[in-house]
């Protein structure tokens, strides 16, 4: 088990920092937010992400990757939290990439994968279908028609929706609305006939969107695995999206505690730095402890994709629970200490609070991952 | 690697041929032995492993073999500590001359003062308690008062000590004594062996609420003691102190992660005594609360292997320092949770109507209380995280 990074992985996140800190600081996704930006991130970004490997990090070397594994992803992801950098690592990279490597034939394989890692294809994971995170709370259809199939319904949530090249649509060929069974994961290109996306501009700023499918015609091998069968496939990739979802989260965590700690150590009010008071303090240090905890939560999660899968499905939710609950308390706590200041947009903490709102919602709120780790283990 | 799992099997295969199968079951605290002159085994099968342990060095695998330690490194004592959890082995002896004195001795001690204690304490013929806390000293320790005054060929020593624990069973005390009153606070503190059958020396024992009596009050009437009982250099006593309060707040921040099934497992309690529906503890209340805390346990249990992972590779790690504060609060959190899962049948005291188990988790919860407070409270403890983690000013 690897709770302490390798050279190589310690050298990919510092070049990762630096390159971040250059040419992706928060005030980026400021200027994205500002100027209404259509795409919602920077393409000149994305393609140097690109060079530096990063669209392909969990990938194979015979698809072009880097397969330097999720615990490589994780040191980069983690530094995308800390900078609340928007590009689309995380669904094309991650889930996109997950989707086909665990569920794709070796011919789609072929023709998608090496396209990721070089940068020519972004992608979208199309999965939810109300206001909390259902995995297979699903009633979009996929229906038989002409040798090929037609889709229909509707999916809310679609990160980076609006601006990826094709969806990983997971729709229903049969079953009832809340059976594992069933499900088929098929792609469709964004730009398909019948296929309707709406972004929503979102409380962080970055890519989501709404999306309509209304007969929208689909080739029969446009299946991603095999009919009726994708939800052990689709399990995966969602516990893969949460534990990469969890390790940016833990960035944006540290981030906002340390400039909060920061300024405990600037400000000064009654002739004294504020971070003398004890009822600061001791905030501070019980926050401190829950950081050491999650930090061990996350290597483990991350190793877990890599070396022990069957300890994925307990460990993502114990991960995704931990850090929701941290985000949110970290960020709460920096608007506090930082007082009237906290609360204006000019400060980047607010950024980081609402990044962390969104967050909490992806792939599961700490309610759907404490009942799950509950079942787990058997209570 | 190969190296140490060779050693692994070895000590695989010792183990299972010289542990006797009674050993093999968390102690309870009757049958846990600490050695000392007052000391007896709990049975023929306790002697027998004590003394197998003993003799291979391995009451203190880490310790030099010039003083009947086990000569062990790091990862080999990781690995001995791993094959007895594998088969539940409870460890041979009990100590705070294994645990607190002895590695402050290592670094501090002289050579004549490790070859007379250290030995003894491996073997387990003297019981060791520990003297710092007075009446008017807890967390502010520096503060500390009783007095050993420099008579030429000996220290007089005079004061009380409180909270001593096990101080009516132990054989001698290793104390924090004021040699420089003129000195400023820590200043003027050295660190003083003191063997309690000297004259002048006598203990009360003190009752808690959980209706044991482990710890006393400590009293020191015109105590001679010799000079060559003095730790390090005169007046040099409290980094001694400090470097002892570290190995005790990490054991302390091990309780949860290293004694297992003493206690009642919270998983199994919430199964025999909760209703379930569809496989799901009917109360909602109660089954969030489990969650949470499996899930803190978890977590505390992989930082423990990463502290210990990152000290292996030579990272200085900053996990430590926060472990005592949460291993501790975790186990106050567990007894309230089987009080809670337990409902009436917890609250027996004594007496028929209830299992041992059911009046171990109500007098364990009682104890529970302690954790918190002995070896520097939870509030010293964030503010120790405070100063030295997050290096906030000191006001
Ligand atoms: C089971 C048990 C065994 C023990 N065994 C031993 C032993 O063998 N040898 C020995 O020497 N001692 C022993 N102790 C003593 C222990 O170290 C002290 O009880 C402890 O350091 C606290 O001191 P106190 O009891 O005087 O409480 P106080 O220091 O008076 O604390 C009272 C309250 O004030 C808070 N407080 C104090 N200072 C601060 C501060 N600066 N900031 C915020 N809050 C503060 C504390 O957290 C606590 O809540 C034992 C204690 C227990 C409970």
């Amino acid at each position: 088990m690897a709770l302490v990074l390798n050279e190589e992985q310690r050298f990919l996140q510092d070049t990762a920092r630096e390159f971040l800190n250059k040419r992706a600081p928060v005030s980026e996704l400021r200027k994205l937010r500002d100027e209404r930006d259509e795409l919602g991130y920077s393409p000149e970004l994305w393609q140097e992400m690109v060079e530096l490997g990063w669209s392909s990090i969990i990938l194979p070397e015979q698809y072009g990757g880097l397969e330097f594994g999720f615990l490589g992803l994780g040191t980069v992801l983690e530094e995308t939290g800390r900078t609340l950098c928007a590009s689309p690592l995380f669904a094309t990279a991650v889930l996109g990439a997950s989707a086909l490597l665990l569920g794709a034939s070796e011919a789609q394989k072929e023709r998608l994968l090496p396209a990721i890692a070089a940068g020519e294809t972004t992608l979208a994971l199309a999965l939810e279908e109300s206001n909390h995170h259902k995995p297979h709370h699903i009633e979009t259809r996929l229906t038989a028609n002409e040798g090929g199939y037609l889709l229909n319904g509707s999916k809310c949530f679609v990160l980076d929706g609006h601006s990826a090249d094709h969806l990983l649509v997971i729709a229903r060929s049969s079953g009832e609305i809340n059976d594992p069974e069933g499900l088929t994961m098929v792609l469709v290109a964004r730009d398909a006939a019948g296929l309707k996306c709406q972004r929503t501009i979102m409380a962080d700023s970055r890519n989501a969107a709404n999306v309509v499918f209304d007969n929208v015609a689909l080739e029969a091998d446009a299946v991603i695995g095999e009919l009726g069968a994708a939800w052990p496939v689709l399990e995966q990739v969602l516990d893969r999206g949460r534990v990469a979802m969890a390790a940016e989260m833990l960035g944006l965590a540290r981030e906002s505690f340390e400039r909060t700690i920061a300024y405990l150590k600037e400000r000064v009010q009654f002739g004294v730095l504020i971070g003398t008071f004890q009822g600061l303090q001791h905030r501070a240090a019980d926050m401190q402890a829950e950081l050491e905890l999650a930090h061990s939560v996350v290597l483990q999660a991350l190793s877990s994709v890599d070396d022990s899968p069957e300890q994925l499905p307990l460990m993502a939710s114990l991960a995704k629970t931990r850090l929701n609950d941290l985000v949110k308390r970290v960020t709460n706590e920096a608007v506090q200490m930082h007082g009237g200041i906290g609360v204006t947009d000019e400060l980047e903490i607010g950024l980081f609070l609402k990044r962390a709102r969104v967050a909490m919602q992806i792939l599961g709120d700490s309610g759907f991952h404490q009942d799950r780790y509950a079942s787990l283990c058997g209570f | 690697m190969d190296d140490l799992e060779d050693f692994r099997a070895d000590v695989r295969a010792w183990l299972e041929a010289n542990c006797p199968e009674s050993q093999r079951t968390p102690a309870t605290p009757d049958e846990q032995y600490w050695g000392g002159r007052q000391a007896s085994f709990a049975s023929e099968d306790a002697r027998l492993w004590f003394e197998r342990m003993r003799d291979r060095g391995w009451t203190a695998p880490e310790w030099p073999e010039a003083y009947g330690g086990g000569g062990l490194s790091a990862q080999q004592a990781r690995a001995l500590k791993d094959e007895m959890n594998q088969i539940g082995a409870r460890p041979p002896l009990y100590s705070l001359g294994l645990w607190m004195l002895g590695p402050a001795l290592l670094e501090y001690g002289n050579e004549e003062q490790k070859q007379k204690h250290l030995r003894a304490i491996v073997n387990g013929e003297i019981r060791w308690c520990q003297g710092y806390s007075e009446p008017g000293s807890g967390s502010d320790l520096a503060s500390l008062q009783t007095r050993a005054e420099d008579k030429g060929d000996h220290f007089l020593v005079n004061g009380s000590k409180i909270w001593t624990t096990s101080a009516d069973k132990s054989d001698w005390i290793f104390c924090l004594v004021r040699t420089d009153p003129s000195a400023k606070k820590q200043k003027g503190i050295s660190f003083l062996l003191i063997d309690m059958a000297t004259e002048g020396v006598s203990t009360t024992p003190i009752e808690l609420i959980s209706g044991e009596s482990e710890f006393c009050q400590t009293f020191f009437d015109n105590v001679k003691v010799p000079k060559e009982n003095l730790v390090g250099e005169l007046n040099k006593g409290w980094s001694i102190a400090k470097a002892l309060l570290v190995h005790e707040r990490k054991l302390m921040s091990e309780l949860g992660s290293e004694s297992p099934r003493k206690v009642l497992d919270p998983v199994a309690a919430a199964r025999e005594y909760l209703d379930f529906d569809q496989g799901k503890i009917a109360d909602p209340e109660l089954r969030r609360a489990l969650t949470r805390y499996q899930m803190q346990m978890h977590a505390i249990g992989l930082t423990h292997m990463r502290g210990f992972e990152e000290r292996s590779a030579g990272i200085r790690s900053a996990a430590g320092l926060v472990m005592k504060y949460l291993g501790t609060e975790a186990e106050k959190v567990k007894s309230e949770l089987l009080l809670a899962i337990l409902g009436s049948q917890g609250l027996g005291w004594e007496g028929e109507g209830f299992t041992t188990e059911e009046l171990d988790t109500l007098r364990l919860w009682a104890g529970s209380k302690t954790l918190t407070i002995a070896g520097g409270t939870s509030e010293v403890q964030l503010n120790v995280i405070a100063k030295n983690a997050l290096e906030l000013p000191q006001s």
